[in-house]
């Protein structure tokens, strides 16, 4: 009986235990200006996930890690392929900044609208090792 | 076939390889391709032999297209003494000791630290420029991207993972003008033999994937020559020992004939290492390690003199499973702790390297190509 009861314990607590996790709440808000640090490692972001509140001014501060340089593009997917084929020298557009190897640079980028955004990096072979990210914008 | 037609009919059969990326015989390859896949590195083999406290590591660096320049970086285990033009035929040598040419017509179709690296040695062999850097991860890619390499993403991590082990690399630029300035055709190798004092051996295979897709096969031959019979582990999947048997005196002669080669003794033992899996699974080194099993261990001998090496016998055919013969086992102990490594051979032996690595255009050309 006691084994029975330990047994439905830990079945309660796993239950309790998998229980989903909420979606942190999102930073920014209309007519908000915010700042997200991001930094490169490895070829690879940090944070690799955002969630901004509508309408928000999000200011991107990347930091370079690496001894190659990379880039922050960010927009939605027609942006994200129309960089990808690359015909574009530099960027300057608004969400899109080079960051150069050790260094770092800012930009920022207005979300509204869609839901779903992504930022990435176009250098050769970037974006296919899978040098990207994605930006979830809450609607209230 | 003269040894000379031979020799290039072998270098066909391996570019061919390489470029289709298929499996097969053929040497230790890898690097990374130029954006424009105009210039790019096709192959290096490699010979990783260790002998009475030295690593001699001999490789040759091949190239395709009609680029400037390319080159490579490859890590090191430590400081070379020496670094030298390579023998004519030592790799090609060791390809046909384990795959035999068919005696028929048609075969002949066939840490990321900051700070500056430091430049310890830089030599030239014919058009290559050789550069051993001692510095992090980080200070050697940034050393590679000043000097016109160019870096694929996973360079930064690679670098990062070999620094761990050895802060010592060797970055090699091919001028391919001077190439053709010189005569040298395409497919044709220049060899390089490094001499570098070394207690434990090891062999970077992770290298091996650098600029690979996960999916990208990896391909590549590593032959290891040793005093004695190592204990060698290998990445748990696509990586085997295809063949472990005490060297033939043919081979070690025509070895020995070979510029720069004279060290090679009179006994050694061959192990080769076929490498045939996509880059995803080689995610670890070869490690050369002590006996795995106690009764081994507690009776094994010191690496020298190689004359305590018995075996005699020779076989040419490829076998998967080791012989049972039992000989004298290497006092080396692992130097990387791999996450997915198993034992394939009982017994003791010594290595080195296999690698690869960076290719490079000149100066802001991938930026310029990109676009």
């Amino acid at each position: 009986m006691k084994a029975g009861a330990s047994i439905s314990g830990a079945v309660m607590f796993l239950l309790l235990g998998v229980r989903p996790a909420a979606a942190p709440a999102p930073i920014g808000g209309p007519g908000r200006i915010v700042t997200v640090r991001i930094t490169i490692h490895h070829s690879a972001f940090s944070p690799r996930h955002l969630r901004v509140a509508d309408g928000s001014l999000v200011a991107f501060h990347v930091t370079n890690t690496d001894p190659i340089d990379h880039e922050l593009i960010v927009g939605d997917q027609a942006t994200q392929d129309r960089v990808e084929r690359g015909d574009e020298p530099d960027h300057h557009a608004r969400g899109q900044v080079s960051v150069a190897a050790g260094a770092s640079a800012s930009t920022y980028y207005v979300f509204g609208g869609q839901r779903w955004w992504q930022f990435g990096c176009h250098l050769p072979g970037h974006w296919a090792y899978g040098m990207r990210g994605t930006i979830e914008v809450a609607r209230r | 076939m003269s040894r000379m037609r031979w020799a290039r009919a072998v270098l066909g059969t391996l570019m061919a390889g390489v470029v289709a990326w298929q499996a097969g015989p053929a040497g230790a390859c890898g690097g990374l391709v130029a954006p424009n896949g105009a210039v790019r590195l096709v192959r290096t083999t490699t010979l990783a032999a260790w002998h009475a406290g030295y690593e001699h590591y001999v490789t040759s660096f091949q190239f395709d297209g009609d680029g400037a320049e390319f080159g490579s970086i490859v890590p090191l285990p430590g400081i070379p003494t020496k670094v030298e033009k390579g023998g004519s035929w030592t790799l090609q040598r060791l390809e046909r000791e384990v795959q035999p040419p068919v005696a028929t017509a048609a075969a002949s179709s066939g840490v990321g630290e900051a700070g500056s690296a430091t430049v310890i040695l830089q030599t030239h062999v014919d058009a290559l420029e050789l550069t051993v850097l001692k510095g992090g991860g980080g200070a050697v890619g940034q050393w590679a991207k000043a000097n016109g390499f160019l870096l694929t993403p996973d360079a930064p991590e690679l670098l990062d993972y070999y620094a761990r082990h050895s802060l010592i690399f060797l970055a090699a630029r091919f001028d391919a003008a001077q190439a053709r300035a010189r005569g040298q055709q395409f497919g044709d190798g220049t060899p390089v033999h490094l001499t570098i004092p070394l207690p434990k051996p090891w062999v970077p295979l992770r290298i091996l994937t650098l600029g690979q897709r996960p999916s990208d096969p990896v391909s590549a031959d590593v032959f290891v020559l040793t005093d004695l019979r190592p204990t060698i582990h290998l990445p748990e999947v696509g990586a085997r020992v295809a063949r472990s048997q005490p060297a033939s005196s043919q081979l070690l002669g025509d070895l020995r004939a070979d510029q720069g080669m004279q060290w090679v003794p009179d006994r050694m033992w061959l192990t080769y290492v076929a490498i045939d899996a996509p880059a995803l699974q080689i995610n670890a080194d070869l490690v050369v390690a002590g006996p795995p099993r106690p009764p081994a261990r507690s009776a094994r001998p010191t690496p020298r003199p190689p004359t305590t090496l018995a075996p005699t016998t020779t076989s040419t055919a490829p076998t998967t499973a080791p012989p049972t013969t039992a000989g004298p086992v290497l006092d080396a102990a692992p130097l990387l702790a791999g996450p997915a490594h198993r034992t394939t051979e009982p017994s003791g032996g010594a290595v080195l390297v296999a690698l690869l690595l960076l290719a490079l255009c000149g100066g802001g050309v991938a930026r310029t190509l990109r676009r």
